[in-house]
């Protein structure tokens, strides 16, 4: 610790006296050594350390390099540009306090005999309570100081997104390339990592190219799945969706592993050829229109096989109560699978031969 | 000739106004043209709401249904739109019934007229004329003067027409 001059303990002309405090022990460093003088304009910052089991409470204090014209002191150089405070009796907490509001008010730059070395700006102060405005203006820069940290944590994400899709841009430029000049066959890995690529951002993969009828094993899964989910939203839009309303829905309820639009078509497709009806009531897509329809496949199949039904009649045949057994048929009947014939006899439907017949 | 009755006339929910919209346009445009057709095959031309009710078009005995007057009232709504009924009055208790519009008639009266003009010879009214009544030829011939193509002209023992 080479920043300190010999003193005679004596205030100079332009000192004042701030605080004094018994059993502070100075520290070069590491190194325990003891006292002498250091102007506070050498101060950049200081923080606290907190007293341990057998070590007591200390101030670090950091400094600027020492100026050129600086009288001799016990030490003409130092490894360390820091030296601690050890507060063998307490009293950190106050001269903490008082430290602090020396840094802040700098009333050495306003004397004549201020030092000609730039003083930190921007003293950092330690965390600790603080009453009044220095309190304050702590607080202030410690939420400062927290939000710098959280944007750039959250530019640091960006940045490894951006890492990546560099990648990717390389990949596809150097395949895009050898595609150009059909110079050598892209590499099974390049391929490979080409399509994973393209599938995590949910483009259907154009090198192999399925055909819509087939489907795969995953998207006759996906179906079942979507079955599930879009059951009670297709009956509350009374029976009817548009495949977009769908594909939101859809997303929203899975948060993450988002489908893509290429994905949920294929999965509607599948409903029709899922003969099996899922819970008793299937969907399925009608291509034109863009539209999730939902289609009793049960119920027609009833209402076809035995001409015409009433309510209690399908309830009976199925074990259902009367009022879903009503509910089922009216809600085939507004999809326009069924009509009805209502007479003293009573409410009957049939099978929607208006649509059916030309 | 019996007259053919289309399959919807056997199946019992064409005799129930259909709430689906869109079941209910195609159930409505086959009872317009059953009823076209039908009065074309016995060649009416005013019906009677209260007698029409009865009549076995939208009185199927047989299966034990018929057609409401809500729906009947529907039914010839459904014509006079599209331009082949007119109420006679304003109770619409009855009706004027053209299965033919005046505008069909128009071309088929200017078309025989064209013929036997050519032809030169004694005319007599073709078949299809049968039964015309005398308000429809009217309207025909109205029809045509709007086209262009006639002028009936009033004159001292009664009305003439002159084509184009």
């Amino acid at each position: 610790m080479d920043r300190f001059t010999w003193s005679n303990g004596l205030l100079e002309m332009n000192e004042t006296l701030v605080i004094q405090q018994r059993g502070v022990k100075l520290y070069d460093g590491e190194d325990k050594e003891c006292c002498i003088a250091i102007p506070l304009s050498q101060i950049i910052y200081f923080e606290e350390q907190a007293a341990g089991i057998g070590k007591s409470a200390k101030i670090v204090v950091h400094l600027h390099a020492s100026p050129a014209n600086k009288e001799p002191g016990p030490y003409q150089q130092s490894k360390f540009s820091y030296f601690k405070l050890s507060f063998k009796e307490h009293g950190q907490i106050e001269f903490f306090r008082r430290l602090t509001e020396e840094l802040s008010q700098k009333r050495w730059e306003s004397t004549p005999m201020s030092q000609p070395i730039p003083t930190a700006t921007n003293s950092q102060t330690g965390r600790t309570r603080a009453v009044g405005i220095v309190g304050i203006e702590r607080k202030i820069e410690e939420r400062r100081k927290e939000t710098e940290k959280n944007i750039s944590e959250a530019f640091e994400d960006l940045s490894k997104l951006m890492v990546k899709a560099k990648e990717m841009v390389e990949l596809s430029r150097s395949i895009a390339n050898k595609i150009k000049d059909k110079q050598g066959d892209i590499t099974e890995d390049e391929t490979i990592r080409f399509k994973s690529y393209l599938l995590s951002m949910g483009i259907a993969n154009p090198v192999t190219r399925e055909t819509h009828g087939s489907g795969t094993h995953y998207h006759l899964q996906l179906a079942k799945q979507l079955g599930d989910i879009l059951l009670a939203p297709l009956e509350e839009r009374g029976g009817m969706m548009a495949l977009t309303e769908v594909y939101c829905l859809v997303n929203r309820a899975r948060g993450m592993e988002l489908l893509s639009p290429e994905d949920l078509v294929n999965a509607c497709k599948m409903f029709e050829s899922l003969k099996q009806p899922l819970r008793s009531v299937c969907v399925c897509v009608i291509e034109e229109s863009a539209e999730l329809f939902l289609f009793d496949f049960l119920l027609l199949e009833a209402v076809t096989d035995k001409g015409s039904l009433t309510a209690e009649e399908f309830a009976k045949l199925l074990g259902l109560s009367v009022l879903l057994s009503k509910e089922r048929l009216l809600l085939a009947e507004k999809m326009g699978h069924l009509c009805r014939d209502d007479s003293v006899e009573g409410l009957r439907f049939y099978p929607n031969l208006f649509n059916s017949q030309a | 000739m019996s007259f053919e009755w289309p399959w919807q006339y056997n199946f019992p929910p064409f005799f129930t106004l259909q709430p689906n919209v869109d079941t209910r346009q195609k159930q409505l445009a086959a009872w317009c043209s059953l009823a076209l057709s039908y009065c074309r095959h016995h060649k009416l031309y005013t019906l009677d709401i209260m007698e029409v009710q009865e009549s076995p078009v939208f009185n199927h005995k047989n299966i034990d249904r018929k057609l409401s007057t809500e729906a009947i009232l529907i039914v010839f709504e459904e014509l006079r739109k599209k331009g082949n009924l007119e109420w006679l009055d304003k109770n619409k208790t009855q009706c004027l019934v053209m299965w033919r519009r005046p505008e069909e008639w128009g071309k088929l009266i200017y078309q025989w007229v064209s013929r036997s003009a050519m032809v030169n010879s004694c005319n007599t009214f073709p078949p299809e004329f049968h039964g015309l009544e005398e308000w429809m030829l009217i309207r025909s011939l109205q029809a045509l003067q709007t086209d262009g193509k006639a002028e009936v002209i009033t004159m001292d023992d009664g009305k003439g027409v002159k084509f184009f």
